[in-house]
């Protein structure tokens, strides 16, 4: 038997509330599901089992606000049913032989009483229960009938979120939103105090990538298409290769130089504030691998979904604020990272090409470093391997 | 499929991909980004929205049409035409 405890979800992070389970004792649960969401200064994030087995004991109820490392529900390990989730296998038969990367979200089985159990997702269930919705009145479309997100958006109606549910939703983001002010208030301040930062900045001329993009976008289907912010990532992971002393963080009076570019992508809400998920692995993914996952990151994001381990392990951040049309971004390094590079609004120029002037489009890249681990010598070489990496995007 | 339908259809896909919009306050004839927060990765994620839903591919030379909610359902009343008949 394990205990599920409330993880550590970054540095500072000191205590969480229990916003929902989406299982119940006798669920069977898979290593990697979600199983709770929680609430933190980070807004609403759903935590994963490392696990698989079978959800014994509830001990934290919703609403309950507990410490980092506290035993929220005790597991049976193996992932065998046991005493009175028996009755539920012929239900549950399907699952088992659906391999659980399909669908693991889909774990959690709400049995109606005296019936067939109707299949759906966590996160189904929870929107149904947002809009006052009966996910029994819903035809799933999902892997064996299973209700998904959108079957219940549908079956809502694109008039449900107005009225008294958007009412609760604003409250409770309103919350949210200012305990995720507090958290980057501890950051940026400890930032500030702590790392001596030094600033660089360059203008790159991105119109090959720009070209090259958007013959690329011709010819693909809508799903499949990029957008630029792809090809600044992979400049910036192509570069730390070059230059690998931005990538890691500062610990212990010590530079740990890391190997692995796990990108931090700085998303800004609607609502206020910013969350900082992690794109692992970035020099080892092509275009669109990266895309696939920052688009799900971005969506997941904005939906109050990223799941705890998505915003840790980043070894350096970028930040692209162009979008609001500034030029250059001044970024302020995410502690205890190196680095942290800012792309400004792509703007048209007038530039001398073979001599010649001519209309370009140019992104300012702009470059905070950590002076302790690097210095601005090396910090203009990694500008100068992004601009480099970026005037041949095919290779990207 | 006429015009209300189309607005009705394309109004929730966007609110699917920014569930944080108040469709009350959503001005139809102004471009989404100039109201909001509303970034390229969303803005791709909402004409892919509309593809699937409508069945069809949106050039990336078209994003402009469709950069409002008014646009956007001009833009799809003038190619779904063909198809709608054919339901």
């Amino acid at each position: 038997m394990s205990e599920f405890r409330l993880p550590s979800l970054g540095a500072d992070m000191k205590d969480a509330t229990l916003r929902e389970w989406f299982v119940e004792p006798g669920d069977t649960v898979t290593k990697g599901d979600s199983i709770a969401a929680v609430e933190t200064d980070k807004g609403i994030i759903d935590i994963e089992v490392f696990e698989s087995g079978t959800v014994k004991e509830i001990l934290v109820q919703p609403d309950e606000k507990v410490p980092v490392g506290t035993v929220l529900a005790t597991i049976r390990s193996g992932g065998k049913t046991q005493g009175h989730a028996e009755p539920r296998k012929a239900g549950v038969s399907e699952d088992k032989q659906a391999p659980p990367e399909d669908m693991p979200r889909a774990l959690n089985i709400q049995p109606p009483p005296g019936g067939e159990r109707k299949r759906i997702s966590p996160a189904a269930r929870k929107r149904a229960r947002e809009l006052s919705v009966d996910p029994e009145n819903i035809v799933g479309t999902g892997p064996g009938g299973a209700v998904t997100l959108e079957d219940v958006a549908s079956s809502a109606g694109p008039a449900a979120p107005t009225g008294t549910v958007a009412g609760t939703a604003e409250k409770q983001a309103e919350a949210a939103a200012s305990s995720m002010r507090r958290a980057i208030a501890a950051a940026v301040v400890r930032s500030n105090r702590e790392i001596p930062h030094y600033y660089l900045s360059t203008s790159i001329d991105l119109t090959p990538a720009l070209t090259w993009l958007e013959q690329q976008n011709a010819e693909r289907p809508l799903p499949l298409r990029l957008v630029y912010a792809i090809l600044l990532l992979k400049a910036v992971a192509g570069a730390l290769q070059k230059v690998p002393e931005m990538n890691g963080f500062f610990m212990d009076d010590a530079a740990q130089v890391k190997d692995d570019v796990h990108v931090g992508v700085a998303i800004s809400l609607r609502s206020g504030g910013l969350l900082v998920p992690t794109l692992r692995d970035v020099h080892r993914k092509n275009p669109d691998e990266l895309m696939a996952e920052f688009s799900d990151l971005v969506n997941r994001a904005r939906s109050g979904h990223l799941r705890g381990s998505e915003l840790q392990d980043a070894t350096i951040t970028v930040t692209s604020l162009g979008e609001q049309g500034v030029d250059t971004v001044f970024p302020i390094i995410y502690p205890p990272q190196l680095a942290i590079v800012g792309f400004g609004s792509i703007v048209e120029r007038v530039r001398p090409v073979n001599r010649a002037p001519q209309v370009r489009r140019v992104i300012n890249a702009s470059l905070a470093a950590d002076h302790r681990a690097s210095d601005g010598h090396r910090g203009a070489l990694f500008l100068a391997e992004i601009d480099r990496l970026l005037q041949e995007p095919e290779r990207l | 499929m006429n015009r209300e339908e189309i607005r009705a259809l394309a109004l929730k896909k966007l609110l699917q991909v920014a569930p944080d919009i108040n469709p009350g306050e959503l001005d139809p004839k102004t471009p989404i980004r100039d109201q909001y927060d509303f970034d390229s990765m969303d803005f791709l994620n909402f004409t892919i929205a509309l593809g699937r839903e409508f069945q069809m591919d949106i050039p990336e030379k078209d994003y402009v049409a469709i950069q409002s909610l008014d646009g956007a359902v001009e833009y799809l009343a003038q190619h779904i035409e063909g198809s709608a008949e054919e339901n």
